[in-house]
C-alpha cells in the first residue's frame, strides 16, 4: 500500500544522506521523496512516498525516528490529510490542432502554461500524483512530450494536527 | 577563557568527558593532536600495531568497564581500518567514539592523499557521526559524540577532524559546555507504567514463564534487578549469547544460553513457555530459529530501549520501551504489594519439565584420553581461574564453547563479537579488559583461525606490559566452517584447514612472550598451571584440540527453536 511519511529533521549536513541510508541498507521502497527547510530554517522537512505492509512500514518509521538528527515522524496516510505535487511538463506542438488541444486540457485540468515557443507548450500542473499522471496522459495523446520533471508528493495533516518540535 | 588550538582542544575536551585510555595510530592528517597528547598525562595513549586492533581494544574497554572507549587514528587508511572495529561496536551496542583525521577542509573532494570520505563510510555502521568544520565547534561535538555514544541504546559515534582545524598556530577559546542537550534525541528511559502493569498481570498470569535475557541488560547495568526479578518469579532464565553474566549462570534457575547453540533445556523451555519475558534482547535469527514456528504458545513481554528491535522479528504483545535497568525495577515495584508465596508452587509442574529436559545432559561429551576435547580445555581454564577471568572471545568453535563451558557469575566478564562474529576480535579485546582492570585476570579463547587475524597486537602487549593470556584451541583448521562443511557438504573440506601453521610457541617468543605447546591430555592441567603462575607476562598456550569436534547442541535448520541435534547421531 502507498504511504506518505513525513520527517522533521535537523537542517544539518549529512542529514538527508542518514535517511536514505536507512532506506537504502534495510531495502526499503522509495517511489519519491522532497525535502526542503521549513518556516523554521534550523529544519528540514522531508516527504517520503514509500509502499510496504503495516509491519515494514512500521519498522520505516521506528528507524527513521532511530537517527539522531530526527525530530518527529509521522505517517500522513494513517488520518485525513491533503497532499500535492507539482510537475512542469514540456510538450512539443507541431501543429495547429496539438496547440489547441494541449490549450483546451490545461484550462480543464486548471494547469498553468508558462512559457511559449513556436514549437513548444511548457506547463505547470499542481494536484495529486493521480491528477499529474492523467494529466501527462492527455498531453501525451494530443503532443509530444519533450520532458516532465515532478517534485514528488508534499502533505499536510488536515485539522489541528501539525508536525512541530 | 582558555585560549589554544584546534589540537589542544581535542585533547582537552577528551579529558574533560573522563578519557583515560586512547587507542590509536599517528598519521599525517593527526599528527597536531599527536603533538598535544605528547605534552600531557592524563590520558594514557596506547599505541597498536593496526587500527582494526584500536576500535577491537577501545570496544573491549568499554564492555569490560561500561565507559565510552576512545579511539584516534588518521585520515585515509587509519580511518578505514577501524571499520570492523566500528561495526563489531554497532551490532553489539557498545560505547565508542572514533576520531579520525581528515584532510584539510579545502581539500576535501580533492581526492587528496590520504583523503576518505569517513563520514560516508562509516554512515551504516554508526549510530552517529560529525565532520567538524570550525575549530570552536571541537569542545561540543566532542561532548555530544560521548553524549550520544553511551545514552539510550549506546553504540559508536564517529568526529571527523579536518586539519586545518586542529592546526596548532592558531588559537581560539575553549570552552567545554556544562552539559549536552539536544531537541533530536532524547531516549526514553523509563518504562510507560500502563505497560509495566499490563506486563507484571501477564507474567504473574503465566504457568509457564521463562526470562530471556540479552545484552541490554549488561548495558543498563541491570543485573542486580534482573535477579531479583528472576528470584520472584521462580521462573527460569536464559540468555543470549550477549548477556552471559547478566544473571548468574551459576544461578539454579540458569538454564544456560539459549539459541542456535544453547542448551537443550534453553530452548525447550523457550518454545514451551507461555509467557516470555524478553530483557534488552532482539530475537536474533541466530536465536529464533524458524521464526513461523517460534514459541507458538507464549505471549511476548518485551523490554528494550529501542523502540525499533521490538516487534522487528517476532511481535511483541506487550511492548515495554525503557532501559532494562530502570524498567525492571519498575516492575519489582509494582510486584511489591503482590501475593507471591505460591508462585513456586504454582510453578511446580514447569519446574519439574524444564529439570527432565535438564536430565539429558547436553553439553556431556565423550571423555578421551588421547585427544584433547576443545570443551575439556574449557572446563580447565575455568577451574584454573576460579571462574573469574574476564574473558574475551574470538568468533568460531572456540566461542561457542567457552560460552558454554565457562559460567559467567558476573556481568561484564564474557566479551565477544555477537552480533557481527568479527575473527581477530579476540586479542585486542582482552588487552582493552587488560587496560580497565590492570590487576584482573584476562584471557582470551580463540583458534589458531582467529588468533592470525589480528596476531601483530603481540608487539603491543610486549610494548606494554600486557599479562593477557591466549588459550588457543588449535585444531589445525577454521573448525566451525569445517563443522557445517561436515553437516551440509558432505565433509567437503574447502578452504577450511591450513597446513602451513607458524610454530605459535616460537612466534611468542619472538614477540618476547611465553609459548607453551600442549598436546596431550595429560600435560594439560600442569600447563594451566603454568600458564597462570605468571602474573606479569603475557602466556600463548597453543592448545592441540580434536580436529573432528564439533559444536553440540546445535538447533536444525528451518526448525522450532527446540528442534536440535544433540550430537552427530542424536537429534530430538
Amino acid at each position: 500500500m502507498r504511504r506518505i511519511i513525513s520527517v522533521l529533521m535537523e537542517n544539518a549536513p549529512g542529514a538527508l544522506s542518514r535517511i536514505v541510508g536507512v532506506f537504502s541498507q534495510r531495502g526499503y521502497n522509495v517511489d519519491s521523496l522532497c525535502v526542503a527547510p521549513t518556516d523554521d530554517e534550523s529544519l528540514s522537512r522531508l516527504t517520503i512516498i514509500t509502499q510496504g505492509t503495516d509491519k515494514v512500514i512500521e519498522q520505516i518509521t521506528k528507524q527513521v525516528n532511530k537517527l539522531i538528527d530526527v525530530l518527529k515522524v509521522v505517517e500522513l496516510t494513517d488520518g485525513a490529510h491533503v497532499e500535492r505535487e507539482l510537475m512542469l511538463i514540456k510538450v512539443a506542438t507541431r501543429t495547429e490542432l496539438a496547440r489547441s488541444e494541449v490549450k483546451r486540457n490545461v484550462d480543464i485540468f486548471r494547469a498553468r502554461i508558462l512559457d511559449v515557443t513556436v514549437n513548444n507548450y511548457t506547463i505547470e500542473i499542481t494536484g495529486t500524483s493521480e491528477k499529474l499522471t492523467a494529466f501527462a496522459d492527455v498531453m501525451a495523446q494530443c503532443a509530444e512530450i519533450t520532458e516532465a520533471a515532478r517534485t514528488g508528493v508534499v502533505g499536510l495533516a488536515r485539522g489541528d494536527k501539525a508536525l512541530r518540535p | 577563557m582558555k585560549m589554544m588550538s584546534g589540537a589542544a582542544m581535542v585533547v582537552e575536551a577528551l579529558k574533560d568527558v573522563g578519557v583515560t585510555h586512547l587507542f590509536g595510530y599517528p598519521g599525517g592528517a593527526v599528527l597536531d593532536i599527536y603533538d598535544a597528547l605528547f605534552a600531557q598525562e592524563t590520558i594514557k595513549h596506547v599505541l597498536v600495531r593496526h587500527e582494526q586492533a584500536a576500535a577491537h581494544m577501545a570496544d573491549g574497554y568499554a564492555r569490560a568497564t561500561g565507559k565510552t572507549g576512545a579511539v584516534l587514528v588518521t585520515s585515509g587508511p587509519g580511518a578505514t581500518n577501524t571499520i570492523t572495529g566500528i561495526a563489531t561496536a554497532f551490532m553489539d551496542s557498545i560505547p565508542m567514539v572514533i576520531l579520525s583525521g581528515q584532510v584539510p577542509s579545502m581539500h576535501i573532494g580533492e581526492d587528496a592523499f590520504q583523503e576518505c570520505d569517513m563520514v560516508g563510510v562509516s554512515r551504516p555502521v554508526v549510530k552517529h557521526s560529525f565532520l567538524v568544520k570550525k575549530a570552536e565547534d571541537i569542545p561540543m561535538a566532542i561532548a555530544k559524540a560521548f553524549y550520544i555514544a553511551n545514552s539510550g541504546r549506546p553504540g559508536p559515534v564517529v568526529v571527523d577532524l579536518p586539519k586545518d582545524i586542529v592546526n596548532v598556530q592558531e588559537q581560539h577559546p575553549y570552552v567545554f559546555p556544562a552539559d549536552v542537550t539536544m531537541r533530536s534525541y532524547n531516549p526514553t528511559v523509563k518504562g510507560h507504567s500502563k505497560q509495566i502493569n499490563k506486563a507484571v498481570k501477564s507474567m504473574l498470569k503465566a504457568k509457564r514463564p521463562v526470562i530471556y535475557v540479552g545484552g541490554g541488560a549488561i548495558a543498563a547495568e541491570a543485573s542486580q534487578y534482573v535477579t531479583q526479578l528472576a528470584e520472584k518469579l521462580h521462573a527460569p532464565v536464559t540468555s543470549t549469547l550477549m548477556g552471559l553474566g547478566a544473571f548468574p549462570s551459576t544461578h539454579e534457575q540458569f538454564v544456560g544460553m539459549l539459541g542456535m547453540h544453547g542448551t537443550l533445556e534453553a530452548n525447550k523451555t523457550m518454545h514451551n513457555s507461555d509467557c516470555i519475558i524478553a530483557l534488552g534482547a532482539r530475537f536474533d535469527d541466530r536465536v529464533t530459529n524458524n521464526v513461523d514456528k517460534f514459541c507458538p504458545h507464549a505471549d511476548i513481554i518485551h523490554v528494550d530501549i529501542d523502540p525499533a528491535s521490538i516487534s522487528k522479528i517476532v511481535n511483541a504483545h506487550v511492548p515495554v520501551v525503557g532501559s532494562v535497568d530502570k524498567v525492571t525495577l519498575q516492575m519489582l515495584t509494582a510486584l511489591a504489594d503482590k501475593e507471591l508465596e505460591d508462585q513456586a508452587e504454582k510453578l511446580e509442574d514447569w519446574w519439574k519439565q524444564i529439570n527432565s529436559w535438564r536430565a539429558k545432559k547436553c553439553l556431556d561429551y565423550p571423555q578421551e584420553t588421547q585427544v584433547i576435547k576443545p570443551q575439556r580445555v574449557i572446563e580447565a581454564l575455568y577451574k584454573h581461574t576460579n571462574g573469574e577471568a574476564y574473558v574475551s572471545s574470538d568468533v568460531g568453535q572456540h566461542q561457542m564453547f567457552a560460552a558454554l563451558y565457562y559460567p559467567f557469575a558476573k556481568p561484564r566478564r564474557w566479551i565477544n563479537s555477537g552480533g557481527l562474529g568479527t575473527m581477530g576480535f579476540g586479542l585486542p579485546a582482552a588487552m582493552g579488559v587488560q587496560f580497565a582492570h590492570p590487576e584482573a585476570c584476562s584471557v582470551v579463547v580463540t583458534g589458531d583461525g582467529s588468533i592470525q587475524m589480528n596476531i601483530q597486537e603481540l608487539s603491543t602487549c610486549l610494548q606494554y606490559g600486557l599479562p593477557v593470556k591466549i588459550i588457543s584451541l588449535n585444531n589445525r583448521a577454521l573448525g566451525m566452517v569445517r563443522q557445517w562443511q561436515d553437516m551440509i557438504y558432505k565433509g567437503r573440506h574447502s578452504h577450511s584447514y591450513m597446513d602451513s601453521m607458524p610454530d605459535f610457541v616460537a612466534l611468542a617468543e619472538a614477540y618476547g612472550h611465553i609459548g607453551i605447546k600442549v598436546d596431550k591430555l595429560d600435560d594439560l592441567d600442569a600447563a594451566m598451571e603454568r600458564c597462570f603462575a605468571e602474573k606479569n607476562r603475557l602466556v600463548f598456550m597453543d592448545i592441540a584440540v580434536d580436529q573432528n569436534e564439533h559444536v553440540y547442541p546445535m538447533q536444525i535448520k528451518y526448525g522450532a527453536m527446540d528442534d536440535m541435534r544433540l550430537s552427530k547421531t542424536e537429534r530430538t
